[in-house]
């Protein structure tokens, strides 16, 4: 007698087409727009230097969201918890630097090297207080909900963005609040196949680029980053392994902290301009990223952090900057109906 | 006393708690001037207490964190601002459609002829709403089908932008078939919509009495507890809170995990709109401003706050914040400061107040102001270790 064969699923066109949409499904959504943009331009005869520059654009952009992301998804990663008042934290960062301009007396006529030497320690400044508070928060807020049912912490998180929002508002008013256009942001320094770099974007990658490597080097390389991956995959097991779970959860929001700070001080040298709210469409747009990314994982939300902010571009420059809130969140939509796990994320418990 | 008639007293306890309770709401407008401004507040408490409820449905039974509640609130508004208005007046060559409507909502009251637009029976709105919206919520339920956990509140996130985008610039998409009428106001609000009027009562008058609207509130609460409570202990309600326990036994357990989960989804988004479109008809206009993710995360923060998946616990947990948040704070609170000699406004710090109470609430109770029994069970008691001992346990 014959021993029994396992059946081969039968090669039907749906399950072929479903395993199609499962592979590259995702790619075609992602390039579908700037596909479609790039042939249009090519086919009115026009170059494609203006799609060059929004994605440039984008990128620069989405640096500044791939900073905030990384904070979600670090503290995702370890407690998973959305971290709510980690957008108005970056607002904070933002007004932070804005006060201390004028503390310092950073003006349009300082020099070059006083400027550098300001920014520098304006920046460092803003990285601390955000740590500080971010730390502080997670003191107050959510180790007392360690053991609370698991969504406890999330309105613990909603009671701080409302409070940091609301300091915000006492701070510097509830209208936008213009910051001096210390690097003269808008102003072109090369072009590249017709596309315009700023300061701007300088600025954006330049400080991202090294405060993502510090922190992936730190993270994959010291002693404390072993300390929060393994907290991040069991905190049991990382404390019978004689690993201090809360400091190592501090440590982590520490981190998250100064990254808002950073972020803060970049989006307004680059926006040159700040308002109380703007903490909470940053973070949407921001916790977006990291999901989008793989939520927990650092390389994902930087790689968000970018798509998100390509995206963005072309809906502002193309459709209309009034439904870009639609579109970003459509395509998280298509991302998540594809690939359930993220952009990078590994197949978890979550999200099978 | 035997178990049996202990459950039996405190059932009857709780039915007498109840129905005291439901005395007293029914009775208060009466001790109160028609146009009192606790009346007012109350009516909107009302109105998030349905709300909430709807929203424990997905989160509290079913489990499904939803981040985009606002959605409903928004389709259900919109329902009522759409069929409960002039907004459409070319409707019907611009003689209006009118379905069982007297009164202003009938005929223009100076000419006597009929209003333009389309404008049906409240009850009739309401029944649309709740189709409109339970469609709306399986739409949203089919792409977090595969998804779990804090996944799936992202994409219900996503919807509720996007129903808020889309609401904001409603008036640049035409509605197909028809020539100048755009999907929704935007900014700019669908008002007045016709005045609330009920078979037999008659219209109600905001302007001079605000009681009816209070109690037509109170009575779709009670209409939602019904509905909850039945739903819980219904077949379905098991189904839901197996499924939120652990979704693999349920499914191994011959749950059917789709229709369960877009029932829940359905069932929610249903209540949602109901509470929306008694709102339109409350505030007397739909305006795409306040759909906001804000609007999402209190009433998340009600359903949180009262204890995830205790009916009562909700209820408490809205009627807690609404007020805290649409009368203590502006009305009572505001004064505070003045009197103690301080020269501030309490409105400038309304919002740092209200985070301040929900951590504090939060914080001191974390399982919720009154925890579900079965799930104060598993937090505190643990299994087996309850009264009744299973074995012996002494040698």
């Amino acid at each position: 007698m014959e021993a029994a064969t396992i059946p081969t699923p039968r090669q039907t066109p749906g399950t072929v087409l479903r395993e199609l949409a499962s592979k590259y499904g995702l790619i075609a959504v992602l390039a579908a727009m700037p596909l479609y943009y790039g042939i249009t331009d090519l086919a009115n005869g026009n170059s494609l230097a203006r799609l060059g520059t929004n994605l440039f654009e984008g990128l620069s952009n989405g640096a500044i969201w791939a900073l905030i992301a990384l904070g979600y998804t670090l503290v995702y990663g370890i407690i998973e918890l959305i971290n709510f008042a980690h957008g108005d934290l970056f607002m904070i960062g933002s007004f932070v630097s804005f006060g201390f301009f004028g503390t310092i007396g950073l003006t349009l006529a300082t020099g070059t090297l006083g400027l550098v030497l300001g920014l520098v320690v304006t920046m460092l400044l803003a990285m601390v207080a955000c740590g500080a508070l971010n730390v502080m928060i997670e003191r107050v807020a959510y180790r007392p909900l360690r053991n609370a049912p698991k969504l406890a912490p999330l309105i613990t998180a909603v009671g701080f963005s409302f409070i940091l929002q609301n300091v915000g508002l006492l701070w510097l008013g509830g209208s936008q609040q213009g910051v001096p256009d210390l690097l003269r942001a808008q102003d072109e320094l090369f072009n590249v196949v017709g596309i315009p770099v700023t300061r701007a974007d300088v600025l954006a990658i330049g400080v991202t680029a090294p405060l993502v490597l510090a922190l992936t080097t730190f993270v994959n390389r010291s002693r404390l980053g072993k300390a929060m991956r393994a907290t991040a995959q069991d905190p049991e097991a990382a404390r019978l392994m004689g690993i201090n779970v809360d400091t190592t959860i501090s440590l982590t929001f520490l981190l998250g902290g100064l990254l808002a700070g950073a972020a803060g001080l970049t989006y307004a040298l680059y926006e040159t301009g700040i308002r109380y709210d703007q903490g909470f469409r940053a973070g949407l747009i921001a916790f977006t990223a990291a999901v989008m990314g793989g939520i927990g994982n650092l390389r994902g939300a930087v790689l968000g952090g970018l798509i998100i902010g390509c995206i963005q571009q072309i809906s502002d420059n193309r459709i209309g900057g009034q439904w870009t809130p639609a579109i970003v969140f459509a395509y998280l939509v298509l991302i998540m109906v594809f690939r359930p796990q993220g952009l990078l994320g590994e197949e978890t418990r979550e999200a099978g | 006393m035997s178990r049996l008639a202990e459950l039996r007293d405190s059932r009857r306890a709780n039915l007498i708690a109840g129905g005291a309770v439901l005395l007293f709401a029914i009775l208060l407008p009466l001790f109160l001037n028609p146009l009192n401004g606790f009346i007012d507040r109350s009516v909107i408490a009302l109105a998030y207490v349905v709300m909430a409820l709807g929203l424990n449905v997905v989160v509290g039974f079913a489990g499904l964190l939803d981040l985009g509640y606002v959605a409903f609130y928004a389709i259900g508004a919109y329902g009522a601002g759409w069929f409960a208005s002039d907004y459409f007046s070319g409707a019907n060559n611009k003689h209006g459609v009118h379905v069982l409507v007297q009164g202003k909502a009938a005929e223009s009251a100076l000419s006597h002829t009929p209003t333009a637009g389309i404008h049906l029976n409240f009850l009739i709105i309401l029944v649309i709403a709740i189709c409109l919206t339970a469609l709306a919520g399986v739409v949203i339920g089919l792409p977090t089908l595969r998804l779990r956990g804090d996944y799936i509140a992202i994409v219900t996130l996503a919807f509720g932008e996007i129903v808020g985008t889309i609401a904001v610039n409603g008036d640049q998409i035409s509605v197909p078939f028809t020539h100048t009428a755009t999907l929704t106001n935007g900014q700019q609000a669908i008002s007045p919509l016709d005045p609330l009027s009920l078979p037999i009562l008659g219209e109600f008058n905001q302007a001079t009495n605000i009681r009816p609207f209070y109690w037509v509130a109170l009575a779709l609460v009670v209409f939602t507890l019904f509905v909850n409570f039945r739903l819980r202990d219904s077949r379905l309600g098991r189904a839901w809170i197996a499924l939120r326990e652990d979704e693999v036994a349920a499914a191994s357990m011959g749950v059917p995990l789709v229709r369960t989960k877009l029932l829940a989804y359905a069932t929610g988004a249903a209540l949602g709109g109901m509470a929306g479109a008694f709102l339109g008809y409350y505030i007397n206009s739909v305006n795409a401003g306040t759909f906001e993710f804000a609007f999402s995360i209190f009433v998340l923060a009600m359903v949180i706050l009262g204890g995830l998946g205790s009916i009562w616990g909700v209820v408490v947990g809205a009627l807690a914040l609404s007020y805290i948040n649409y009368y203590l704070i502006p009305d009572v609170f505001n004064d505070i400061p003045s009197k103690l000699g301080l020269d501030f406004s309490l409105t400038q710090l309304s919002f740092g107040i209200f985070g301040f109470l929900l951590v504090i609430m939060m914080v001191l109770r974390p399982a919720g102001l009154i925890p579900e029994r079965r799930r104060k069970l598993e937090l505190e008691e643990g299994v087996g270790t309850g009264e009744t001992e299973l074995y012996e346990v002494r040698a």
